[in-house]
């Protein structure tokens, strides 16, 4: 074996040594590539693990927990639900199209790698400002990558959300979740168990795009050869590995499968003798490739896209390249798994690399201090802007391209295909599907940079609480989160700091309301490739929930004349990250809203037991923009105005109207229940003891918000309308 | 009634027609591989919708030119019925079995909502359960889903084989309502046997009432009219 040049790598000087240490040797080229991917950043969590292990990760009906390609969550009936996020965030920056579409591309793969058909997608998607035509290509071309992906390769599209602002100007974060169903009896997971099974490469031939990928995700964008990092997508041939997996999966002849991503060949192969306690010798040279000339490395490093590796049976073999053959899908057979713990690979039967698996996946750990930063002045309780014209105010809010429609981004997504979507994109808090077993599952991811960035500890608990409430307000139960946190160069002590307040944020919140997190994914080094700022803290959480009947599912439109409306929660004067400050004061201070997880349960509870008798109507919470805005969105939706007095809102001290009407802060959900139940509602209420006010009824063609029988704000359903549904569109030239 | 679903690389609404035909009594949908596939011994062949090949050259241009698009026009002299729903509508125009032609859709993007749809002809084999004039809603998904067919459209809509057509909630025809350009707002369409249909919108995806705006079912009732239609003719 030659000894490798260490001029190219990107570990560190005590990285290097640490290798040597543990081979007692030198080691020869491909396996300081081996070491590369999966010591990278991006592939051994060196920075976050230790963090990663305080969030609350089990549960009883957690199947498969963080640590896999999917979580994966009971449903019950024989039926599982599985769940994955990634982000795609500096391939995007470069080229939006290729690197949001290979972005939907890995997660899918994640999906199928525990044996699930994937049966929805959601994004979070945040660019800089849309004055900014830099801002503008990029939200277009990411929105049509995702779309043109997600649309061929039959997977809808069903919920997400999008934000604008300055941080994330040349550095834009596209985090793409997937949804998957299976039977809990076929479920596999990505471990090479048994000795003497047949190792393939399955799907698309390796080529030289995206080499070091995973390395080139695991430091700062530099505008240095990054485009050479981005893989070219293929959602057809995407499309074509869905249905041979899953027709692999449903006859029961794959023992492991695992998707080719971040750190390619090097890492996947690692990781299944890992995790299977085995080890794997295998012969690059029978990788099939698109370019006749490639060295073992770049065999080796490639995250050229729609590859997966199957652990198959010998006795299998031949019916799984039957199904392979069938769908015209490439693949070649590269190794076998081994009972020696050794990764050994080859190069036309020569031996270039022989590496014990746990050196390679047992990444040493990166020692980092969390120094206290104190930032948090940023969180000037004492502000007090003048109160501006509300009716001005909150026109400018609702047309803010935060706070308005997203119809022109989830039109461009397939969102039927696969006949389950029940609540689709824009009718409710959450999308809601209808699963195999009958019954229904909610889904919502959610993100929250502007109250992340002035205080990253509640800014974690806001963003925790808005996803499990709009789980809540589509009728379903919280039972299973994500996470995907999203920072910038952990060498930084306060991006560092923020990533451990987040981290606390999380686990205070979702231990408290039990709710475990099954799986997610830490991305480090966003920052802005000209300033070198870092982007606000962005910690983005998918959830999930069920419902068990249909009766329960709500939506967020208004449906009958004359019923009453109920706010649940308080209202309270904490403007910190809103909106309002944003767009009409261009204040970035403030106090962050606070978070109680125990009165966020007991208000969950409370909703999802109106939801049950039947008097649950419509819900929808108060985020961006605050309760304008929820009433606005509620009216438009359902075709209906309302009549409502701000003097009833329950609230924490003495407000004035702007906080009543734009305060982002706690969590508040509004209501419309049926007028002859207002008394079993309100009891309901009085005995969960959480604080509610009725605030007004449901009718007439206008939106009136009074306070003391003073209308502060009047605007007809179709200037609300004109409002949310034009502002995009007109700045993106439609 | 015996329905052959047929998948080419790239189908991927062929699922979701096959359980939407086992909604419909007395039915026995199969589902196939295009190259396993044989459309005699069939009442009727459905070419589902999806991305036929990543709808290179054009979208359903070579699933058009395999074997068994071949052998439909033998099938349908036969007596046989032939649906194909979005992408499989786009293949019987590249196979010339339906007139006309595809377009990028007038905004240039991928458009799914679901639309109003004016019932043209109640008496095909695939719309005899409805009454001309009637509003049905279905969804629409695509991104090449602007019918063109130059002149020929008028006398498509004249002789009534632009069976459907894209409307308003009350019915009328207007630009507004038209979501992708089509010549004469023309969502579907069927040839001069009568026994091809062509259909621009997903009615399998119209057959569950929880799943429609307002609880329709008029997907399904395209389905049970093919059933009707075959029943009286035996």
């Amino acid at each position: 074996m030659r000894a490798g040049s260490l001029a190219l790598t990107s570990l560190t000087a005590h990285e290097v040594e640490e290798v040597r240490r543990r081979l007692g040797r030198e080691p020869t080229e491909v396996e300081l590539a081996i070491f590369e991917a999966t010591w990278s950043e991006h592939c051994s969590y060196k920075s976050s693990k230790r963090l990663l292990t305080l969030l609350p990760t089990s549960g009883r009906i957690v199947v498969v927990g963080p640590g896999y390609d999917a979580g994966v969550v009971d449903v019950g009936e024989g039926y599982v639900v599985s769940i994955h996020i990634e982000s795609h965030n500096h391939p995007s920056a470069i080229d939006p199209y290729g690197g949001a579409a290979t972005g939907v591309g890995g997660v899918v793969r994640d999906i199928l790698s525990v044996g699930t058909r994937p049966i929805a997608l959601l994004n979070s998607l945040r660019f800089g400002r849309l004055e900014n035509a830099l801002s503008r290509w990029l939200f277009s071309n990411v929105v049509k990558g995702i779309a043109d992906y997600g649309n061929c390769i039959g997977v809808p599209t069903v919920a997400g959300e999008v934000e604008f602002d300055e941080s994330f100007e040349r550095n834009c974060l596209v985090d793409v979740v997937c949804i998957g169903v299976g039977r809990r009896e076929e479920l596999i997971l990505a471990e090479a168990k048994v000795p003497g099974s047949v190792i393939l490469i399955v799907g698309n031939y390796t080529g030289r795009d995206g080499i070091r990928g995973a390395s080139f995700a695991s430091r700062p964008l530099d505008g240095e050869d990054d485009r050479s990092a981005v893989q070219i997508p293929d959602p057809f041939l995407e499309k074509l590995l869905i249905d041979a997996t899953l027709e692999a999966v449903e006859k029961r002849l794959l023992l492991a499968v695992k998707d080719l991503g971040g750190g390619g060949l090097a890492t996947a192969l690692a990781e299944i003798a890992y995790k299977g306690g085995t080890g794997i010798d295998a012969d690059l040279s029978k990788v099939h490739l698109r370019e006749p000339d490639m060295q073992p490395t770049e065999v080796l490093l490639s995250e050229s896209q729609e590859r997966m590796i199957f652990v198959v049976r010998t006795e299998a073999l031949k019916q799984v390249t039957g199904i392979l053959e069938k769908y015209e899908l490439p693949f070649s057979i590269i190794g076998v798994v081994t009972s020696d713990g050794i990764l050994r690979l080859r190069w036309y039967g020569r031996i270039v690399a022989e590496v014990p698996v746990w050196a390679a996946v047992e990444a040493p750990i990166q020692e980092r201090v969390v120094q206290m930063v104190h930032r948090l002045s940023n969180t000037n309780t004492t502000l007090k802007p003048p109160t501006p014209d509300l009716h001005e105010a909150f026109f400018k809010i609702l047309s803010s391209p935060n706070v308005a429609s997203k119809r022109y981004v989830f039109e461009q997504y397939d969102y039927e295909v696969g006949v389950r979507t029940v609540v689709k994109p824009g009718d409710g808090d959450a999308a809601v599907l209808k699963l195999p077993n009958g019954k229904f599952l909610s889904i919502k991811v959610d993100g929250d940079p502007q109250k992340c960035h002035l205080d990253p500890y509640m800014g974690a608990m806001n963003v925790a609480s808005e996803a499990c409430r709009n789980i809540v307000c589509s009728g379903a139960e919280p039972i299973a989160a994500v996470d995907h946190l999203q920072f910038g160069n952990p060498d930084d002590e306060e991006v560092y700091w923020s990533f451990y307040q987040t981290i606390r944020g999380l686990t205070d919140y979702f231990s408290t309301i039990g709710v475990p997190i099954v799986g997610g994914k830490v991305s480090f080094y966003n920052e802005d490739s000209t300033t070198g700022r870092a982007i606000k803290p962005t910690p983005v959480i998918a959830a999930i929930g069920l419902a068990l009947t249909h009766d329960s599912v709500t939506t967020m439109s208004l449906k009958t004349e004359g019923d009453a409306l109920l706010v649940i929660g308080e209202t309270s004067a904490e403007l910190g990250g809103s909106e309002y400050y944003k767009v009409v004061h261009g204040i970035e201070q403030g106090q962050v809203p606070f978070v109680d997880p125990r009165l966020d349960l007991r208000i969950f509870r409370v909703v999802l037991t109106l939801a049950t008798v039947g008097a649950l109507k419509a819900a929808h919470d108060c985020s961006k923009g605050g309760f304008g805005v929820t009433l606005a969105e509620m009216c438009v939706s359902g075709s209906f105005g309302a009549k409502v007095d701000l003097s009833s809102l329950p609230r924490v001290g003495e407000l004035c109207l702007d906080e009543l009407l734009f305060s982002e802060g706690r969590t508040r959900i509004v209501v419309e229940v049926p007028k002859k139940l207002i008394g079993l509602v309100t009891s309901i209420l009085e005995r969960y003891g959480v604080p509610y006010g009725l605030i007004g009824t449901v009718g007439g063609r206008t939106l009136r918000i009074l306070y003391d029988g003073r209308t502060i704000i009047e605007a007809s359903l179709d200037e609300l309308e004109n409002a949310l549904e034009k502002p995009i569109p007109n700045i993106m030239g439609d | 009634m015996r329905v052959l679903v047929v998948k080419f690389p790239g189908t991927n609404c062929d699922y979701d027609v096959f359980e939407a035909l086992r909604k419909v009594p007395v039915t026995y949908p199969e589902l196939m591989w295009y190259r396993d596939a044989e459309p005699r011994g069939y009442d009727v062949v459905v070419l589902p919708g999806g991305f036929s090949y990543a709808d290179r050259l054009r979208a359903g241009a070579i699933a058009a030119k395999s074997p068994f698009v071949e052998r439909l026009q033998d099938y349908v002299e036969d007596g046989g019925l032939v649906l194909g729903i979005c992408n499989g509508f786009q293949i019987l125009v590249e196979a010339g079995l339906l007139p006309g032609s595809f377009l990028v859709n007038d905004s240039l993007r991928f458009i799914c909502k679901w639309v109003n749809l004016r019932v043209e002809n109640a008496s095909t084999p695939f719309t005899c359960l409805f009454t001309e004039g009637q509003v049905i809603k279905m969804p629409i998904a695509h991104k090449e889903g602007r019918f063109y067919a130059g002149e020929l459209s008028t006398d498509l809509v004249k002789s009534k084989r632009a069976v459907l057509r894209y409307c308003t909630e009350n019915g009328s025809i207007t630009n507004i309502a038209n979501p992708n350009g089509s010549d004469h707002s023309i969502a579907a369409l069927i040839d001069t046997t009568g026994r091809i249909l062509g259909i621009m919108p997903h009615p399998e995806r119209a057959v569950d009432p929880l799943l429609s705006p307002d609880g329709s079912v008029d997907g399904l009732l395209l389905f049970l009219s093919i059933k009707a239609w075959l029943g009286g003719q035996a």
